[in-house]
């Protein structure tokens, strides 16, 4: 399934969000997800399906202003 | 003591955490500017990367608050997303909003920004935005819920100081029992003095301490002109006059004609 990860065409095969962060290595309490836009908390990554062509932003902190 | 929202402070004095030399230079900078709240940011994690985790553990490690922004988000849309991924990461209600409106200036987009403080302030986010000094965009994030307010005294990174005082003046005034931070614009000691002895209530800096030759030394500097300019502003400093005014007494003077 093809997949927009942090704006770049992925092929990845994820039922879920937390598969597909399990699938690329992702892991820590300092990340947070959103989906076509929208926020999905950390704990309903699990039960969040994933469908072809789906956005996803994987952002974790950095130094800012 | 210093309230926002419902949180106290002793330091008013509030430090980004971006472009120093490196995360050790960061880390003392901080701990000799005596702050309490850091600014962070989010930003796209590569895959298998961890370099996220490395800095959110160097900030927990640090001790302080941590006051997320939504930096660089030019929409609406973006900076209330950002917002949420931000809470969700960092755990606070806390948002430093910033919608910019102007790539070269990073004026901000206060249409925007009111907007999204609207939004913001409605899921139960307490608001810091970085605005203008413009007495009508401040009233309209206050009616937007805002509790706190974040001025410019001149461009981000800019590094030149209050260039507009009247307007500093104007806005202290009209706002008397509000928290203004100067946001932005701040380049060295004596501006944060002077906003301070003007009757601002803190400062938030980055690029004056970071881009600075010695950091940890200099946010030492900007932590003791900002506590010499809040003294100053409750000892009331004397207004300019546009005549001489001899300090020593003539009554008594010696004739020698």
């Amino acid at each position: 399934m093809t997949l927009i990860i942090n704006g770049e065409a992925q092929d990845v095969a994820a039922a879920t969000l937390a598969d597909l962060l399990l699938a690329l290595d992702y892991e820590g309490d300092w990340l947070a997800t959103a989906v076509n836009g929208e926020l999905v908390h950390r704990e309903d990554r699990a039960a969040f399906p994933l469908g072809a062509h789906d956005r996803i932003e994987i952002l974790s902190p950095m130094q800012g202003g | 003591m210093l309230k926002l929202y419902d949180t106290e402070v002793q330091s008013r004095l509030l430090l980004g955490t971006a472009r120093y030399p490196s995360p050790a230079i960061l880390a003392e900078a901080v701990r000799r500017s005596k702050t309490e709240i850091v600014t962070v940011s989010l930003r796209r994690e590569t895959s298998g990367g961890k370099s996220g985790g490395v800095f959110f553990e160097l900030i927990r490690d640090l001790g302080v608050r941590v006051l997320p922004n939504t930096a660089g988000c030019h929409s609406v849309k973006e900076a209330v997303l950002t917002a949420r991924m931000a809470r969700d990461v960092f755990r606070t209600d806390w948002i430093k909003l910033e919608v910019i409106g102007h790539h070269d200036t990073l004026q901000p987009d206060v249409f925007g920004l009111v907007e999204a403080a609207r939004i913001l302030t409605g899921e139960g986010f307490q608001v810091f935005p970085y605005t203008t000094d413009d007495l009508v965009v401040a009233e309209r994030l206050l009616e937007a819920g805002c509790r706190v307010l974040m001025p410019w005294c001149a461009p981000i990174g800019s590094a030149m100081g209050p260039v507009n005082p009247s307007a500093l003046r104007s806005f202290r005034a009209h706002f008397p029992d509000v928290p203004l931070i100067v946001d932005a614009g701040i380049g060295r000691p004596s501006h944060a003095a002077d906003v301070m002895e003007r009757g601002y209530d803190a400062v938030l800096l980055n690029t004056a301490v970071a881009g600075a030759g010695d950091p940890p030394a200099m946010a030492e500097a900007f932590a003791l002109a900002i506590a010499a300019g809040r003294l100053a502003h409750q000892a009331v400093p004397l207004e300019p006059r546009d005549m001489a005014v001899p300090s020593t007494p003539v009554i008594g003077k010696a004739v020698f004609s």
